[in-house]
């Protein structure tokens, strides 16, 4: 699979590795060149060496998504710091380039919450960590 | 009519005191806590803190009933996505929204949030509309004295290019007093051949701009004024 994901912090730059070395193709975007590390960090060779793409540019600004692949891309991910950009760049690669399957990174749970019902694939760790830490603190 | 307006910057600001000035039911929502203190202190109830992308600081300013919801903020993503739940979460009749990036106004196309209103935009039609075709320059008013003098550049195929000063059809009102060529200007008799590609300078009763441009401007090009 072509998998495009937009933000290289934590989270994006992780699945982007593990996506790599599953053997899938892997683009990356994002506005800071220096997040770049991140995907080398670890590895042993560099990203590019090992068959990953790398764009800088802003998630809004359509070219930069095109020059990331988002028009061949069979998956997209957004997983910028940002809840609003994720959301309307996801919504961007669902409309408009047609990308059969988009995942949202939504940090907030009111939005990831509404946003799914509207038929986005949304993931929500503060709602991943709200219920572990409930489980935990109120095991018996 | 109750408005609610996300982002308290200069447009938001504004356009909650207009809105309260016309008794207007408003509530202003700000993120930025040093801001809102400042503008607490004009608007006092009718500022609330909070980030308007949040569903739970819309739904305490009352979205459910709000019959306007205009999304000001600096950032277009917070902006689409304050009108997008506006409408569609919370049904709100009306939405207006600002592009801050004309770039983006596409986003806000695909993504159904009209109208969609651009400053940058309205402001270059504005001075496209304001700023002639054929490179009229206003040098001086005089606006005591109901006098202006302006430089026109003479183009390739006018009227006025390879005639002499003295035949230049111009309206009562208006005189040729200075010819610009080659990086020096002089002071034509009737007989100097205007050449194109000079730049021609005339005193005139303001308003006569229309009448005297299309002399100056490409054959067939009209004035745009």
């Amino acid at each position: 699979m072509f998998i495009v994901i937009v933000g290289s912090g934590r989270v994006g730059s992780a699945v982007a590795k593990r996506a790599l070395d599953a053997g899938h193709e892997v683009s990356v975007l994002d506005s800071d060149p220096l997040s770049h590390e991140r995907l080398d960090k670890d590895q042993s060779t560099t990203w590019e060496d090992a068959g990953g793409r790398f764009t800088v540019g802003t998630a809004l600004e359509v070219d930069a998504l095109i020059e990331a692949g988002v028009a061949e891309a069979d998956v997209f991910l957004a997983a910028t710091s940002g809840d609003n950009t994720n959301l309307v760049i996801a919504q961007i690669a669902q409309r408009r380039f047609r990308v059969p399957r988009v995942v949202v990174r939504v940090a907030d749970p009111g939005r990831a919450a509404w946003y799914a019902q509207q038929g986005l694939q949304t993931i929500c760790p503060t709602q991943v960590a709200i219920d572990q830490a409930t489980n935990v603190a109120l095991a018996p | 009519m109750y408005t609610i307006i996300a982002g308290a910057g200069k447009v938001g600001w504004n356009l909650a005191r207009e809105l309260i000035a016309k008794e207007r039911e408003v509530t202003l929502i700000e993120s930025d806590h040093a801001r809102f203190r400042v503008v607490e202190e004009e608007l006092e109830h009718a500022v609330e803190y909070g980030d308007a992308t949040e569903l739970w600081v819309l739904e305490r300013a009352g979205i459910q009933r709000a019959d306007l919801v205009i999304a000001v903020t600096g950032d277009d993503e917070d902006n689409i996505l304050i009108s997008q739940v506006a409408k569609e979460k919370y049904g709100v009749q009306r939405i207006v929204a600002r592009v801050n990036n004309p770039r983006n106004l596409q986003h806000f196309r695909l993504l159904g949030v009209q109208p969609a209103v651009s400053a940058t935009d309205l402001i270059l039609r504005l001075i496209e509309h304001e700023v002639p075709e054929y490179g009229l320059i206003q040098l001086l008013a005089l606006e005591e004295e109901h006098l202006e003098i302006i430089e026109v550049e003479v183009a390739r195929g006018s009227l006025a290019a390879g005639r002499r000063v003295q035949d230049v059809p111009l309206p009562d009102g208006s005189l040729i007093i200075s010819v610009l060529r080659g990086g020096a200007g002089f002071v034509p008799k009737g007989d100097t051949v205007i050449e194109p590609g000079d730049q021609v300078l005339l005193i005139l009763d303001p308003g006569l701009e229309s009448e005297i441009t299309p002399q100056f401007a490409p054959a067939g090009a009209s004035a745009r004024y």
